[in-house]
């Protein structure tokens, strides 16, 4: 682990002063929450800020489940959050999220805003003994391309970088319509968290639309008819305590046996959580029935771009979310 | 113990210092040899830190980068929580924080000032074994060791959540806690009688 000054605000407005930049690589100063990526990327010398400046105690944590739909603080556990009664009933999508993110220790030491900004699992990234990743260091090159690519994203690539984006709550999230309250120095704002996330295009080494000093202060979800009918799928290499290979976030509103509306994201398969409209529009109207099912989760891949070693994850994706929809449905 | 009976560790003390660096290698924090080709102060400022551990308060100066598992280790010689990956995939490394488990290779010790931190060694009461201790060792839970202490923490808190019920559900509840010896059907049913013994083994 390289030096690093530890900076422990006593207050928001000094931290928020602090000009620290999370989701990107070249940033000299960086936030630390609940610190379980940023140790192990510390302690790979993946990332190697001057400054590190804790977030400990300084956001809200509640949780708050209205009329209007749920607020969660950005220091709100993953663990709280997944066991909140009212969370488990009206918006199952993020329970099971959380619930099958990383193990239960974690998930007692992550917020939930972290969450949001972990950082990719490319393997290349995550090991410095791999001199290109144009998300690490900017201009080296992209080791994924011809290397092992499995996990590697086929939606929206560029040619500078393949690396998906690993959490599973921001893709519940980004099929629920969800927004990002953001606090600065001196004004917040609201981003959908769809725009949250952008494309590597030329710059993977920024991740997100956050600015210096900005940090994540609450997510937001609108209620909707949809929420209590979702799921969330996940398909991995181990049964828990695994990153998704590929996964599927479906919130359904019916009308008796048909779909009135459906929202559709998946996670694994792209740069940043996938939201597939074309998909949804598909299954506007359509019955439970296997074979529009099929035909509507097609759409899913167009535009994808396997790079051999992830070829399948185009055909898996489309099956997980039949099997994501029709596990939706099913629930009263 | 008596000097003629040395503990494991007195050995492993021993050892590394005439020079058994390869058994203490992997456990020492990385030095940041770069440091002074950076320009930056070869010493980062220390801090002060105070952790409560076992219901005693320790006044400690770290560096920023001790980790709360270093610090329990090589400042507090607490060495019963253990040091796998140190990247929060193993799980050796496990204790409680204000009750609940968590991993103390990933947090930065001077930041969970004021929290209640449990490690294995104060989960005895004096001679009495917690009901977990027990039945691992009635149950022959373990075979190196290693994760052992780990697994014992992890599984109080699974237990003490209600996740200790059907043996799925435990190992679903215990997948952050790896056993290379494949000791897993032992611990699950460890987990199992402590949870009948202490009532709480069914919920959530």
């Amino acid at each position: 682990m390289h030096l690093f000054v530890l900076e422990r605000p006593r207050d928001l407005s000094a931290a928020l002063a602090s000009g620290a930049q999370a989701g990107r690589n070249d940033a000299r100063a960086e936030y630390i929450a609940g610190g379980t990526d940023m140790v192990q990327l510390l302690q790979e010398d993946v990332r190697r800020p001057e400054r590190l400046v804790s977030l400990a105690g300084l956001l809200d944590n509640r949780i708050e489940v209205g009329p209007k739909g749920l607020r969660v603080g950005a220091a709100a556990m993953m663990a709280d959050v997944a066991g909140h009664p009212s969370v488990v009933e009206q918006y199952p999508v993020i329970a099971e999220a959380l619930l099958n993110s990383a193990s239960r220790q974690v998930r007692n030491q992550a917020t939930m805003g972290g969450n949001l900004l972990q950082r990719t699992r490319c393997p290349y990234f995550r090991d410095v003994g791999y001199a290109a990743c144009n998300k690490r260091s900017p201009g080296s090159g992209c080791a994924a391309f011809g290397g092992e690519n499995r996990w590697h994203a086929l939606l929206g690539t560029s040619e500078n970088c393949i690396a998906t984006h690993a959490s599973d709550l921001a893709v519940a999230l980004v099929a629920l319509d969800a927004a990002i309250d953001v606090r600065g120095v001196s004004a917040q704002r609201t981003v959908a968290l769809n725009d949250f996330y952008r494309l590597p295009a030329s710059t993977p080494h920024i991740e997100t639309v956050l600015q210096p000093g900005e940090v994540i202060a609450a997510i937001t979800v609108p209620l909707s008819p949809a929420t209590r009918r979702s799921h969330y799928l996940k398909v991995r290499d181990r049964a828990s305590f695994e990153f998704a290979v590929v996964s599927a976030a479906v919130a359904l509103e019916m009308d008796g046996a048909h779909i009135r509306q459906a929202r559709v994201a998946l996670g694994g398969v792209g740069t940043k959580p996938w939201r597939v409209p074309r998909v949804e529009a598909a299954l506007t109207g359509a019955s439970l029935d296997p074979t529009a099912l099929r035909r509507a989760a097609a759409l899913a891949a167009q535009g994808a771009r396997g790079r051999g070693h992830n070829d399948f994850k185009i055909e898996l994706m489309q099956r997980a979310i039949v099997r994501a929809v029709e596990t939706a449905g099913a629930r009263a | 113990m008596t000097s003629f009976n040395p503990t494991r560790r007195d050995l492993l003390k021993v050892t590394a210092a005439t020079g058994g660096a390869l058994a203490a290698g992997p456990f020492v924090p990385r030095a940041a040899p770069e440091a002074a080709a950076q320009g930056t102060n070869a010493a980062p400022a220390p801090l002060n830190v105070v952790l409560r551990v076992n219901g005693t308060e320790h006044r400690l100066t770290l560096d920023p980068r001790t980790t709360l598992l270093d610090a329990l280790r090589e400042h507090l010689h607490l060495t019963g929580s253990k040091k796998g990956c140190g990247l929060g995939q193993c799980g050796a490394c496990t204790v409680l924080m204000d009750g609940k488990r968590v991993k103390s290779c990933l947090s930065l010790a001077a930041l969970v000032e004021g929290r209640e931190i449990t490690t294995i060694e104060g989960l005895a009461q004096g001679d009495q074994l917690h009901p977990l201790q027990a039945a691992f060792i009635e149950r022959d839970a373990f075979q190196c060791g290693y994760c052992t202490p780990g697994q014992i923490m992890a599984g109080v808190a699974c237990i003490n959540e209600g996740h200790a019920g059907s043996a799925q559900e435990i190992r679903d509840w215990m997948s952050g806690n790896l056993c290379r010896c494949g000791a897993y059907d032992h611990i699950v049913a460890a987990i199992q009688d402590a949870a009948r013994v202490t009532g709480s083994g069914r919920g959530g």
